[in-house]
């Protein structure tokens, strides 16, 4: 059998360090040891399948039993990629977020903001095959954290992406054009490559936007590239 | 040509998507070798990391719509993950090479940018030796912390120091 085709190396300066010192939450959970470089194996180059039948497609959060959340309606709309633009087809897509107020739906989030019962704040959906994805949900609001004085997050939905090899497993976080507090937040700005920053911001599309119903988002995701260079040799950085 | 989207940290309100039964890789009716893969999360002063998702996949025995190969669990306010699931099989590695039985078990929390990637390969089994990833690391005591150890019945315990003097191998993939 011949070996499995490895992912392509992160591009220096694209995806931020273990060790961020501008966000607490790291000093004490970045390891020391520099990550032991190894060769891809069928164990990183394959992944799981998620069948829509056992993880049912959630993809409008903006009513709850037939109500509808408190907030700005928006649609967030993109497609998954890989580095060679290849679409990334039947692909399971899950969003996590705040509410309208800027409160999750979870009992570790204090903030003095008001609940929403009709907003639970998450989403799962299945991309089609042409890599596209659609959610409909409210517009999150801002909430402050505990990182710094008067430390505040910027409007942002989480994402989790799987793609097709454990290795191309994806979290990250979707923003909105023009938020001013992007400047401030450490999270946002650990990646060190602005172009890498900047394709973090949804882009306001009038075509996305539906007349007298939603704002329309664009939010295009990108996984790692099957690689046309060998990796490095195993124990390089050693 | 497009580059791959930044990471950004799971944060600490993930729960919103937390399903616990996804860590009971059994729940669809696969039969076979069982077993229980758990651990403690602790952080630089020895604390549990109580908000972390710890994702495992294992290539074999191979995934099929009985079997999600595939698990995810919270660690509760010990730390603690546990999985139930069917224990790994031997998986090709490169060239010639046969890999150990492990699992690939990805850690996201408060605090990672980024994934830690690392493995779960099982105390005492003959394979370890040629293991092709446990070769790579030449210090025994380092190299043990990728061993879950046997703690009765069908359990296996691997404990995860993201950092400190016992700090888990994490592995660049
Ligand atoms: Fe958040």
């Amino acid at each position: 059998m011949s070996d499995p085709v490895p992912f392509r190396p992160h591009v220096a300066g694209t995806q931020p360090a273990y060790d961020t010192p501008t966000y607490g939450s790291t000093h004490k959970r970045h390891p020391t040891q520099r990550a032991l470089r190894i060769p891809h194996t069928v164990t990183e180059t394959t992944g799981p399948m998620f069948s829509p039948s056992h993880y049912p497609a959630m993809p409008d959060i903006s009513r709850f039993e037939g109500h509808m959340a408190m907030g700005e309606r928006i649609i967030v709309e993109g497609t998954i990629t890989d580095e060679d633009g290849r679409p990334v087809p039947n692909t399971m897509v899950e969003i996590w977020q705040a509410n309208a107020a800027g409160r999750y739906h979870h009992e570790r989030d204090q903030h003095d903001a008001p609940l929403d019962a009709h907003f639970s704040g998450a989403g799962r959906v299945f991309t089609d095959g042409g890599g596209r994805y659609r959610f409909v949900t409210i517009k999150p609001g801002a909430y402050p954290w505990h990182n710094h004085a008067n430390a505040w997050r910027p409007n942002h939905i989480h994402f989790s992406c799987f793609g097709p090899g454990f290795a191309t497993r994806l979290i990250t976080q979707m923003y909105f054009p023009g938020d001013p507090l992007l400047a401030l937040d450490p999270i946002f700005n650990c990646v060190p490559d602005e172009g890498a920053r900047e394709r973090l911001v949804a882009r306001f599309e009038i075509g996305l936007t539906q007349p007298d119903w939603a704002l329309g988002y664009r939010f295009d995701v990108v996984l790692r590239g099957r690689g046309a260079t060998p990796m490095e040799s195993p124990g390089e950085h050693h | 040509m497009p580059i791959a989207t930044a990471s950004q940290t799971i944060g600490p309100f993930w729960g919103l998507i937390e399903y616990p039964e996804w860590a009971d890789l059994l729940r669809f009716g696969a039969t076979g070798e069982t077993m229980t893969l758990t651990g403690r999360i602790t952080d630089g002063d020895g604390l549990p990391v109580t908000d972390a998702a710890v994702e495992i996949w294992q290539a074999a025995p191979a995934a099929s719509e009985i079997f999600p190969a595939y698990g995810r669990s919270g660690t509760d306010l010990h730390g603690e993950f546990r999985f139930r699931t069917l224990k790994p099989e031997p998986v090709p590695g490169l060239g010639n090479f046969q890999q150990a039985p492990h699992f690939a078990v990805t850690i996201f929390a408060r605090g990672l940018l980024k994934a830690l990637v690392t493995r779960a390969y099982f105390d005492g089994d003959a394979m370890n030796d040629n293991d092709p990833v446990l070769c790579l690391i030449e210090d025994p005591a380092r190299r043990k912390t990728l061993l879950a150890r046997h703690e009765g019945a069908d359990v296996w315990r691997m404990d995860i120091r993201l950092q400190g003097a016992d700090e888990t191998v994490f592995l660049d993939v």
